[in-house]
């Protein structure tokens, strides 16, 4: 009797572990084991090199850091910029305001757009000859500023890190938003009572209680703008030189342009891996401050 | 219970017939069926037409599965090959490295017996530059028997074009024939604050296709060579300067703004709507400028000449090429419609209908003006695919990446020469 019940709840479970392993595991576990191998997608047979492609990630693949950094900063200004836009559009439809479903509607448009048709529109705003944003500061009168945003090396980076923000926004707003409505207002209404201002009734109220929403968020918006790469593909190609690559942009060019499918593996398996790092030091640090 | 255990039976039996049918080998097996692989979306109706125009011919069917843009193309060929379901016919886009390994891997019939039949019949058809980039030769350095993979279905230049209206507005009658005229024109260009030469140069194979050109006229073919092969250092004089062309260019004002970044459909739109002096862009472009602007009135040229120690050379020869899957059940059929599709009639209406220049060299007699010019230069054109040696790819990014950093000032001719001479050294210590 209890091998059946025991047979019946691992019958219940298997079918998630099937999914689970055969669309997530067994791949992990094929890419980590091409990632020790030379191959160029092509040939059945395949050299095993051992360590050797996570050595040459680490010692010599200057670019490939470069695109980390690349990608960093991507991620720097969307966890800082973005979100902070995020929540303050949260705050404001929070509140009982004229047409906020229409406001919901339009914060939620950019990130349900395609990328590479953001890129594209984008890329044409920010042309050097003929984008709108150059004759927009023209007709203002700062024709000083208007140059070639996406070729200039000093704001290609951040026109792109800009334009992933517009882009990615609406997810925040949207969460923000969800976690804002769950506070119950019976702490507001509690806080004014007790003579609290609306600048303390944020302070100790809301900002506690959407700690939580705000490592998700925080996690959320460091794995997508880590590995941002439409839109870059779509607006610069990684250039001008080597100034907007990022990380899933060199894994495709070992794969497409080298032919080096176990390297192009061994960098996936180092991006993922620096992601999870970097995803779990957040939640930690974030739980020790709730503490 | 029981309908549990027998519904979740159900779903893995399910799920295993998808995963093993997806396993199986594509296509049909109706030897009255074709299955063909193709990413030319601009092709697409010309081809539909040419099926409907075969089956009505001889009873077979051809059916054109179109796969775009070019880069999803190629991965899916590419995961084809390990899952053995490649069509009957398909194309390879990429290096003669990658076109070695797919036929070392046995997915690609050899056509020479084919070719060679009747006195080299359909071998002589075609033009013989479009042949030799589907060829490999005896003790090829691709370690690939010799032999002919691939059946050219058309051919292509990539020259620099000129606007003839805005010439003759800057003051020229006649486009620039050397190199120093040229940086004069952009001094003008400059003056005027009209755009100069627009290409896809962020989409990076096109600078070297620019730059490969100039070392040719620079240093001679043989010296281009001995490079690659490691014999000659990226820090040579020579090499010098034709990274130094780039810096001139840039200087002169020839150069477009934002040409580091630009996409060649941005480029096309450009020079299409008369707002670039000049393009460098390839014979497909005859089609698209059509239609973005029927008027548009434009002249082809070989890039003007720096030196004249050695010819000017550009990147040319077989367009695009189809390949018969060595491992189809339909491989006399396949072989079949492809000697049919390169014949004199069906290459006549392709080249009508796409603008492209035909691969049957006996079809040139009724081209268009500007492509007539792109056909033109074929005896000048050469391409990595036929040197019978390839640069490592991370040379060429070194390089490539090297002259947009170049033109945006960011290095100069020399540091570029220093940093790929140190990547070409990394990579032969690594194979040796």
């Amino acid at each position: 009797m209890r091998i059946k019940d025991t047979l019946e709840n691992y019958a219940f479970v298997a079918p998630a572990v099937v999914i689970f392993s055969i669309f997530y595991l067994i791949p992990f576990l094929y890419v980590f084991q091409l990632g020790m191998f030379e191959w160029d997608g092509i040939l059945p047979t395949k050299t095993f090199i051992g360590l050797s492609n996570f050595i040459e990630i680490f010692t010599q693949d200057k670019i490939w850091w470069n695109a980390m950094l690349n990608a960093g900063y991507i991620t720097l200004i969307a966890l800082t910029f973005q979100n902070a836009v995020a929540f303050l559009l949260a705050l404001a439809c929070d509140r009982e305001i004229k047409m906020k479903n229409f406001y919901r509607l339009i914060f939620f448009i950019p990130p349900v757009l395609s990328e590479v048709v953001v890129g594209l529109v984008w890329q044409w705003i920010l042309d050097g000859n003929y984008g709108m944003f150059n004759t927009w500061l023209r007709g203002i009168g700062l024709p000083g500023l208007a140059h070639n945003w996406l070729s200039d090396p000093n704001t290609a980076l951040t026109a792109v890190a800009i334009v992933h923000c517009w882009k990615g926004f609406g997810w925040g707003f949207l969460i923000f938003l969800a976690g804002l409505q769950t506070i119950p207002r019976e702490l507001y209404e509690a806080a004014r009572v007790d003579g609290a201002n609306a600048g303390q009734s944020f302070k100790n109220v809301t900002i506690p209680l959407m700690i939580p929403v705000a490592v998700l968020v925080g996690i959320l918006t460091i794995l997508g703008s880590m590995q941002a790469f439409v839109l870059i593909i779509a607006m610069t190609g990684g250039g001008p030189a080597y100034h907007t690559e990022v990380p899933v942009l060199r894994i495709l060019a070992s794969m497409r342009a080298s032919s080096r499918f176990g390297y192009a593996c061994a960098q996936g398996i180092t991006f993922g891996v620096i992601l999870v790092a970097i995803s779990f030091i957040q939640y930690r640090f974030s739980k020790k401050e709730r503490a | 219970m029981r309908k549990f255990y027998l519904v979740s039976f159900a779903i893995c039996i399910v799920a295993a017939g998808i995963l093993i049918s997806g396993c199986a080998p594509h296509g049909s097996k109706n030897a009255n069926y074709i299955t063909v692989w193709h990413w030319m979306t601009d092709r697409e109706a010309a081809f539909m037409e040419l099926a409907k125009r075969y089956e009505a011919k001889t009873g077979v069917r051809v059916n054109f599965e179109l796969y775009a843009p070019s880069d999803a193309y190629s991965q899916k060929v590419r995961a084809a090959t390990q899952g053995n379901t490649l069509p009957d016919v398909f194309g390879i886009l990429g290096e003669k490295r990658d076109f070695g390994a797919f036929i070392r891997a046995g997915h690609i019939l050899d056509l020479s017996p084919y070719m060679l039949a009747n006195n080299s019949e359909w071998k002589n058809q075609f033009f013989s530059k479009a042949l030799a980039v589907n060829e490999f030769a005896p003790g090829n350095n691709y370690s690939t028997p010799p032999g002919i993979y691939g059946v050219p279905i058309d051919v292509m230049t990539i020259q620099m074009l000129y606007n003839k209206d805005l010439l003759k507005q800057l003051g020229f009658n006649k486009p620039p024939k050397d190199f120093a005229e040229f940086l004069e024109i952009g001094k003008k260009i400059k003056e005027a604050k009209m755009q100069g030469l627009v290409s896809g140069w962020g989409e990076v194979w096109m600078i070297d296709c620019f730059a490969n050109g100039y070392a040719f006229n620079i240093m001679g073919k043989e010296k281009v060579l001995n490079t690659i092969k490691g014999k000659v250092a990226y820090t040579d004089p020579d090499w010098v300067k034709v990274l130094s062309l780039f810096k001139d260019m840039q200087d002169s004002g020839i150069l477009a703004t934002g040409l580091v970044t630009m996409i060649n459909k941005n480029a096309e739109q450009l020079f299409a709507n008369s707002r670039a002096v000049f393009a460098f862009n390839g014979s497909w472009c005859v089609n698209v400028y059509k239609g973005m602007n029927p008027n548009l009135n434009y002249g082809a040229m070989l890039p003007p000449k720096v030196s004249e120690k050695f010819p000017m050379s550009i990147w040319g020869g077989a367009g695009s090429s189809f390949m018969v899957n060595a491992k189809s059940g339909k491989k006399e059929e396949a072989v079949k419609f492809l000697q049919w599709l390169t014949g004199k009639e069906q290459q006549q209406y392709l080249a009508e209908a796409t603008n492209n220049l035909p691969s049957n060299k006996n079809t040139l007699n009724k081209l268009p003006e500007v492509l007539a010019q792109f056909a033109g230069a074929i005896e000048s054109s050469t391409h990595p695919n036929v040197w019978g040696v390839s640069e490592f790819p991370a040379v060429i990014e070194a390089f490539d990446k090297g002259i947009q950093s170049i033109i945006i000032g960011e290095k100069t001719p020399e540091q570029v020469a220093q940093h790929v001479q140190s990547v070409k050294e990394r990579e032969l210590a690594k194979k040796r």
